[in-house]
C-alpha cells in the first residue's frame, strides 16, 4: 500500500475515493458504461439510481467483490487493481460497509458479530479493551442492551443498526451504505437516517450512500450523483437536482 | 431432437460441475497450507461435528450391530457355524458396513448442514460481508469445514464400529449366552491390520468428500432461498454417490495390496 507520498497527495486533493471510467458488463448486459465519481474527505455523497441500474454492482467493484472490466478505482490513494490480496484486506479495514440486508452472521451473537473484525485485525487487544470497543459501537447506535442476543431475535431496523455498529467498530475512514433504508418502515427509516448523520459527526467519516429513498438523500446528502444507463447522468446538491427541469432527473424526485 | 439436446446439456453441465469441484478442491489444498491458519474455527467445527453427530452415530451403530447379528444368526446356525459369529460380524462391520453406513449418516447430517449453512450465508451476503471485512471467507468457512470433516469422520466411524460391536455382543450374550469377554477376544483375534488400516484410511477420504461437496454446493449456491434448499439436497445426493465411488476405488486398491 502507498504510504507517505500518497497520503500527502490525498490530503492535498482531499479525495478519499475516486472512480474513473468504470465499465462492467455481464454478458450482453452492460451495467456500467464509463462511470466516474469522486468522494471528498468528510463528505456524504449520495448515489441515486433506479432499481437494476447498477448501483450495487458499482459498490461491489469498489470493495473488490467484483472485478471491473475496465477503469480505475482508487481508495485512499491506492489503486485497488494493483493491490495484493493482503494489501486489499488491509485497505478493507479502512472501509465500513453496510449491506442492504444487514448481513449479520446469524450463527453468532451481536457481541461476536462485533468482535469478529476486531479479533481478525487487532490481535493485541485484551478482552477488556475489546469489550469496551463493542459497547462503544453499540452505544453509538443505541443498542447496548442487545449485546448477547442473536440476530434472529432483533427487528429489521435493529439488525441494520447492529450492522452499522459492526461497520464502525474498526473506525473506518469511509463508509459505504447499500440501500440503508430499504425494507424499513418510515419511522425506522428516519431513525436510521438520523443515525447516519450522527455517525458522520462522531466518527468524521466520508460516506457513499447508495439509495433511491428521496427522504434519505435530502437529509444526509452534501452532493448527489444520478446513475443512469451506466453513467453519471447528473450531479449536484439536493436542491439543484430536485428543481431541475430535466424530465429524467425530475422522475427521481417525484 | 429437443430431448437429445437436453440430455447433451445435462451431460455437459455434469462434467462442468466435476471440473469446478476439482478446482474448488485444488483451492482448498492451496489455502490450507498458507497462513494465517484458522485453528480456533477448526476446533469449533470439529466440536460441532463430533458433538452433534455423536448420538446419531451411536444409535445407528448400535442398531446396525443388533440387526446384523439377528439377521445373520439363523443362516450361520443352519451351517453349524454360530461360533464364527464374532469374527464374521467384526470383519464385515469394520471393513465395509460400518464405514459406509456411518459415512452415509454423516453425509445426511453434516453434509446437508454445511450446504444449507453456507448457502444461506451466501444468499444473505454474509460471505460478502466477511470478505469486505478483510477476512478470507474461503479459508475461514471452507478450509476449516473440510479439514474438520476429514478429521472427524474417521473418529465417528471408529466410534460407530465399536458401538455396533457392542450391539452385536449384546445379542450374542442374550441369544447364546456368549460372554462379552469371549466375544471381544474372538473379535480381536479375527481382525488384522489388513482389515483395520485400509478401512480407516478410506474414512479420511469419506470425510474429505462430505466436507468438499457440502462446502462446494453451499458456497456456490444461487437463486435465493430456493437455492439454499437445493444446495443442501444436492450436497447429500452427490456425497452419497461419491462415497460409493470412493468405497469402490478403496476396496479395489486394498485388494491389490493385500492379495
Amino acid at each position: 500500500m502507498k504510504t507517505t507520498t500518497s497520503n500527502t497527495r490525498d490530503s492535498e486533493s482531499n479525495i478519499v475515493l475516486q472512480i474513473e471510467n468504470l465499465y462492467k458488463a455481464f454478458g450482453e448486459n452492460k451495467v456500467l458504461n464509463g462511470f466516474s465519481l469522486d468522494l471528498k474527505n468528510g463528505e456524504n455523497l449520495v448515489l441515486m439510481g433506479r432499481s437494476g441500474s447498477g448501483k450495487s454492482v458499482l459498490i461491489k467493484c469498489l470493495v473488490g467483490l467484483l472485478k471491473p472490466d475496465k477503469g480505475k478505482v482508487e481508495i485512499l490513494g491506492n489503486d485497488i487493481s494493483t493491490l495484493s490480496q493482503s494489501d486489499m484486506d488491509e485497505l478493507r479495514t479502512s472501509i465500513g460497509f453496510l449491506f442492504q440486508g444487514s448481513a449479520l452472521y446469524d450463527s453468532m451473537t451481536v457481541r461476536e458479530n462485533l468482535e469478529f473484525p476486531l479479533r481478525r485485525h487487532t490481535r493485541k487487544l485484551s478482552s477488556k479493551e475489546m469489550e469496551a470497543l463493542v459497547f462503544e459501537a453499540l452505544e453509538s447506535v443505541g443498542l447496548k442492551h442487545t449485546v448477547d442476543l442473536m440476530p434472529a431475535e432483533l427487528s429489521g431496523g435493529m439488525q441494520r443498526r447492529i450492522a452499522l455498529a459492526r461497520a464502525l467498530i474498526l473506525k473506518p475512514k469511509i463508509i459505504i451504505y447499500d440501500e440503508p433504508t430499504t425494507g424499513l418502515d418510515p419511522i425506522t427509516s428516519k431513525e436510521i437516517i438520523e443515525l447516519m448523520n450522527s455517525v458522520q459527526e462522531k466518527y468524521k467519516t466520508s460516506s457513499l450512500i447508495i439509495t433511491h429513498d428521496v427522504d434519505c438523500a435530502r437529509v444526509v446528502s452534501n452532493r448527489i450523483i444520478l446513475l443512469l444507463d451506466g453513467v453519471n447522468y447528473a450531479e449536484g446538491t439536493f436542491n439543484e437536482l430536485s428543481n431541475s427541469n430535466d424530465t429524467k432527473i425530475k422522475a427521481f424526485f417525484k | 431432437m429437443a430431448e437429445s439436446t437436453s440430455f447433451y446439456n445435462k451431460i455437459t453441465s455434469f462434467f462442468e460441475e466435476i471440473g469446478e469441484m476439482t478446482r474448488f478442491a485444488m483451492r482448498f489444498f492451496k489455502e490450507a497450507v498458507s497462513p494465517p491458519f484458522e485453528f480456533r474455527e477448526l476446533l469449533k467445527q470439529c466440536f460441532f461435528m463430533g458433538n452433534k453427530s455423536f448420538f446419531l452415530v451411536a444409535v445407528t451403530g448400535f442398531i446396525l450391530g443388533v440387526v446384523f447379528t439377528l439377521q445373520t444368526r439363523p443362516t450361520l446356525e443352519e451351517f453349524g457355524a454360530a461360533a464364527w459369529m464374532p469374527s464374521m460380524i467384526s470383519i464385515s462391520i469394520v471393513r465395509e458396513i460400518g464405514p459406509v453406513i456411518i459415512a452415509l449418516i454423516c453425509a445426511g447430517r453434516i453434509g446437508s448442514s454445511i450446504g444449507a449453512e453456507l448457502g444461506s450465508m451466501k444468499v444473505t451476503e454474509q460471505i460478502d460481508a466477511m470478505e469486505v471485512s478483510g477476512t478470507n471467507p474461503f479459508k475461514f468457512l471452507v478450509v476449516t469445514r473440510i479439514a474438520a470433516t476429514t478429521l472427524m469422520i474417521p473418529l465417528l466411524v471408529i466410534f460407530g464400529d465399536f458401538i455396533a460391536l457392542i450391539g452385536s455382543a449384546l445379542i450374542e450374550n442374550i441369544k447364546d449366552d456368549v460372554s462379552y469377554q469371549l466375544y471381544f477376544t474372538q473379535v480381536f483375534e479375527a481382525l488384522k491390520f489388513s482389515d483395520l488400516i485400509p478401512a480407516t484410511i478410506k474414512t479420511f477420504f469419506f470425510g474429505f468428500a462430505i466436507g468438499l461437496v457440502g462446502c462446494f454446493k453451499g458456497y456456490n449456491s444461487k437463486k435465493g432461498t430456493a437455492g439454499v434448499g437445493k444446495a443442501s439436497n444436492s450436497a447429500v445426493v452427490y456425497t452419497s454417490m461419491l462415497l460409493f465411488v470412493i468405497d469402490f476405488v478403496a476396496v479395489f486398491v486394498s485388494d491389490l495390496f493385500y492379495n
